[in-house]
């Protein structure tokens, strides 16, 4: 299917750069805090797509994530608590041709927002939803979040939380987002590359990145994001690539029945008996989704990414079909029907 | 060849003003479509018509049962008429239940049509009568015709390749028949309704046929009616007419303001009873620009229209009660942002889920407080099914032209009921469109227009104007998060002007009869039919009394004060205990009285009269 509605680019490539997206609004986060660098690597990363900045729309919902779109030198719109997958949804459909991002938080997105990531998941509404996740609430000062971990103690929660805590991919997966990836606040190469990637993708893209919360929760992802462990602890998924990680790249990620496991190449063992990526393949995607640290390496990059007709196609879709069908629709025809009368 | 003699001779006809039916019966047994198909023919004959359906929130309640009984009556008259009647003259209950129900309603001398064959002794005891009610005297007041109407119209279908209990489905019509006969009315409009729908299903349409026609012969050969009733036309204004039910209005409402606003139509909605049909007509208005969208629930249906109104769009939402209050945030994110939208709340009876199919106006103070903060928003409120098209129109321009969310107040009563409605021509309509603001140099998101005090409306797409919106208080002018004290007074301080300022750009109140005397009736929404209804009745026994009913109820037309002054005497009858009552006390410190009916059926004229005449009385005496 041709995509005629989304956004044009400019006939001539626009040259713009980082700063042609820094807005004048003074950053007020807190220092250290990982939203600085994610806000760096998004503004650094949207010249790369050549799309005007009037063209573009960032909506947020509630929470520290929640101010990114007063950083950016595009439209923005800094909604309410959760409903900024409705927000970019309603926009988009009346105005295909705009670019909208989401930016969102775990508290925003999984808690009071659920519902509304799952349904504009599976419509593939064309918005590419952001979640920062730091698997604290910090806006409110450090209450547990749904990605918190079971039994942390957060001041909400004194003797720990109860609550199992969910795996963002995993809800993306199910929820039927046609591309779902994962990347690490600290890692800026592979930020830019992932956000890049879920920028060029047509339809409902979720990106979680993980997070660090310096007040709150500081060393939130720390066991596997810290620079001296990450390449042991963390595996880059590569389509068509074998599973292979470590700082020695000698071991990589094998299934055992529907189980995947850690092995070590040599000994028998050979890259031909890894697990390859296939980013078109939903069930490993699944599968991917439940590895993570400490029993697996903790994937980033993209777990799934497969093309279907957008929302917004197919509400243009289905417009075209009927005015083919009826002809433009005449306001006078539509209000003198058949069954009327006349008194004279 | 028929001769003369086959037939008895014809029936005196008696001519009657006015007649009020009300056709019962199990919901399974079409009573809606019965009385809309009447309806129909009544309004194409030009009639003065009022309808009422009543049917339960069940959408099959247990076969004969009094839970799943639905009704629909409907009143036409050779004379202008506001109201479907309290009471009906003749009353069609097709079983025992239906009987149940609607027998208290009416009068003595009344006639009941049944459906003698549902009278069994397992129908009697569903309905919870011990004794047969046609065989036991208790219906000796009124006139009943026990007509057979299963096996008569069964005979009629004979030979069609059919089961029993699809037969048995079309006895609707049948009855229909009766009544058409009796009324003197055509068969056409139906019979071609019938062509048309079943076009696809030959054997259906030829049932639904023969059981209408089945039904008029047998009131031409029966010698059960002793007369046949006319009552001729009304004397409306010269014009073109379609009956018309509130929500259809609403829904073609909106599409003319979309060609007016000369923007395209985006609607945001979840399901709602008695709010879905407005999504269900739009969304066959594809062909119109109009974008439906059923969303996951009433925050995101809300929260999907106002991001299509930072897109440019005319952006709208509905819902009843209960969604309303799930839309709240939203709406006060609307207030604050200063984006157009209009809030459609089709009410029925709460609080909570309530009565959902049942009519009531108590959401009143729920659209003028119903959110966190000052967050006043303009509110319109139609008074009739035909009116519900001006008034969305009114919403949208208001929207428009102040940069607001606007509520749009119907309720269950307006939205099934229907009228008949002088259709306009477009070319008659108001221009609504507004310009998207286009220059960058003078553009600063929360500049005001110096007489309608709305924001520039800067759209995405529009170089040199990015900027950003949101529910964080804003700095005036500028736009950019504000904290400071002076400027959230001065802010809300002028997002309260802006909405009291409409007061000038909307009609002043008008008044139906004395424009100063004793007794003024105030009102609001769908009780308007039983209001002018009971002045009119007063104003001609001698009474000085007066109606005026409010289509804007915030703000308040200007002269509002200056019309309650005029009278010694409120009376502010309301399908709620008193909410417009509290607002106008507490805003002109007029000691208005209440009339506060929340029985899920529109007012009883005769209720008005008699506290109106309380008021009278109580005067006079002193």
């Amino acid at each position: 299917m041709t995509d005629t509605t989304s956004p044009a680019t400019a006939a001539e490539p626009l040259k713009l750069t980082r700063k042609d997206f820094v807005s004048d609004q003074e950053v007020r986060w807190c220092p250290g805090c990982g939203d600085y660098s994610i806000l760096a690597q998004t503004q650094r990363v949207m010249p790369e797509f050549g799309y005007p900045r009037e063209n573009i729309v960032f909506i947020s919902g509630i929470g520290c994530s929640g101010r990114t779109p007063y950083y950016m030198n595009t439209y923005g719109f800094h909604s309410i608590h959760g409903r900024a997958p409705t927000l970019a949804t309603g926009l988009k459909i009346a105005r295909p041709d705009l670019m909208v991002w989401v930016i969102t938080g775990d508290g925003d997105a999984l808690s009071i927002g659920g519902n509304h990531i799952l349904h504009t998941m599976r419509r593939n509404v064309d918005v590419k939803v952001v979640m920062y996740n730091n698997r604290i609430y910090g806006l409110t000062k450090g209450q547990a979040s749904p990605t918190s971990e079971f039994g942390k103690r957060t001041k909400s929660t004194p003797e720990g939380t109860i609550d199992q805590p969910v795996v963002p991919p995993s809800i993306a997966l199910a929820a039927e987002a046609t591309f779902v990836a994962r990347t690490i606040d600290t890692y800026s190469s592979h930020i830019q590359e992932t956000l890049e990637a879920a920028g060029r993708h047509k339809g409902s893209a979720f990106l979680e990145v993980l997070q660090n919360c310096n007040i709150f929760n500081d060393g939130a992802w720390r066991d596997f994001t810290d620079r001296d462990v990450r390449e042991d602890r963390t595996i880059e998924l590569k389509h068509g690539q074998p599973m292979i990680f470590g700082k020695e790249r000698d071991r990589g990620i094998r299934l055992n029945g529907t189980k995947p496991e850690v092995v070590t190449l040599g000994n028998g063992i050979e890259e031909s008996d890894l697990l390859v990526h296939d980013e078109t393949d939903d069930m490993l995607a699944y599968i991917l989704s439940r590895m993570f640290w400490p029993e697996y390496p903790v994937p980033i990059g993209v777990f799934r990414r497969v093309k279907k007709p957008t929302h917004h196609q197919l509400v243009a879709g289905q417009i075209e079909l009927v005015r083919a069908d009826k002809g433009e629709g005449v306001l006078r025809d539509l209000l003198f029907t058949s069954d009327t009368w006349e008194v004279s | 060849m028929t001769t003369e003699t086959d037939q008895h001779p014809p029936v005196p006809i008696q001519e009657l003003e006015r007649v009020t039916i009300r056709f019962a019966g199990d919901s399974g047994d079409g009573m809606q479509l019965t009385g809309s198909q009447f309806t129909r023919t009544a309004a194409v004959f030009g009639n003065d018509i009022a309808t009422l359906p009543d049917f339960p929130a069940e959408i099959r309640a247990p076969a004969g049962s009094l839970p799943g009984v639905s009704g629909f009556q409907i009143s036409f008259s050779s004379a202008d008429i506001h109201t479907p009647g309290d009471q009906p003259d003749v009353l069609v209950a097709m079983n025992p239940a239906a009987l149940r129900t609607n027998v208290g309603d009416v009068p003595p001398g009344g006639a009941i049509v049944v459906n003698e064959d549902a009278f069994t002794k397992q129908n009697l005891a569903k309905a919870g009568y011990a004794e047969n009610p046609l065989r036991d005297g208790s219906l000796n007041d009124f006139t009943v015709f026990e007509i057979p109407i299963s096996k008569l119209n069964a005979r009629a279908l004979e030979g069609l390749d059919m089961s029993t209990k699809q037969v048995d489905l079309t006895k609707n019509f049948f009855a229909l028949g009766i009544m058409f006969w009796l009324y003197e009315r055509s068969m056409d409009p139906t019979i071609k309704w019938i062509e048309k729908k079943f076009a696809a299903r030959p054997v259906i349409a030829e049932a639904n046929l023969r059981a209408l026609k089945a039904g008029y012969a047998f009131g031409e050969t029966t010698e059960i009616f002793h007369t046949r009733n006319r009552v001729k036309p009304a004397h409306l204004p010269a014009g073109v007419y379609r009956n018309i039910t509130g929500n259809e209005a609403t829904a073609l409402g909106f599409v003319a303001a979309t060609k007016l606003a000369d923007r395209e139509l985006f609607y945001g909605s979840y399901p709602i009873t008695p709010a879905s049909e407005i999504l269900h007509q739009l969304s066959t208005y594809k062909h119109f620009g109009v974008r439906t969208f059923q969303a996951e629930d009433e925050i995101a249906a809300i929260g999907s229209s106002i991001g299509a109104a930072f897109g440019g769009a005319l952006s709208l939402t509905a819902s009843s009660g209960p969604g309303i209050a799930l839309k709240g945030e939203a709406m006060g994110l609307a207030v604050m942002v200063e984006l157009p939208l209009v809030i459609v709340n089709v009410q029925r009876a709460g609080p909570s889920t309530g009565m959902p199919t049942k009519t009531e106006q108590s959401d009143l103070l729920q659209a003028m407080y119903g959110r966190n903060g000052d967050a006043p928003m303009p509110i319109v409120a139609p008074a009739t099914p035909a009116e519900c098209f001006e008034m969305a129109i009114e919403a949208c321009r208001l929207a428009l032209k102040y940069m607001t969310p606007v509520v749009f107040l119907s309720d269950a009563f307006l939205a099934t009921g229907s009228e008949p409605w002088r259709v306009p021509e477009p070319s008659d309509l108001p221009d609504i469109s507004v310009p998207n603001h286009t220059d960058a140099a003078t553009f600063h998101p929360y500049d005001r227009d110096p007489d309608t005090l709305a924001r520039p409306w800067a759209i995405p797409g529009t170089p040199g104007m990015e900027h950003r919106i949101g529910g964080l208080e804003k700095a005036d002018v500028s736009g950019t998060v504000s904290y400071d004290p002076d400027n959230h007074q001065r802010m809300t301080d002028l997002r309260a002007r802006k909405i009291a300022g409409i007061a000038d750009d909307i009609p002043e109140l008008e008044v139906f009869g004395p424009a100063k005397g004793d007794l003024l009736i105030l009102g609001w929404g769908s009780t308007y039919g039983a209001l002018r209804t009971a002045a009119e009745r007063l104003g001609r026994a001698g009474s000085s009394v007066a109606h005026a009913h409010l289509r804007h109820l915030n703000p308040l037309p200007r002269n509002t004060g200056e019309v309650l002054g005029n009278y010694r005497r409120v009376l502010i009858p309301e399908m709620n205990t008193g909410q417009l009552r509290l607002l106008i006390r507490g805003r002109f410190l007029v000691d208005a009285v209440g009339l506060n009916r929340v029985r899920g059926k529109p007012f009883p004229v005769p209720e008005v009269m008699k506290a109106a005449r309380l008021l009278l009385d109580e005067d006079e005496n002193r």
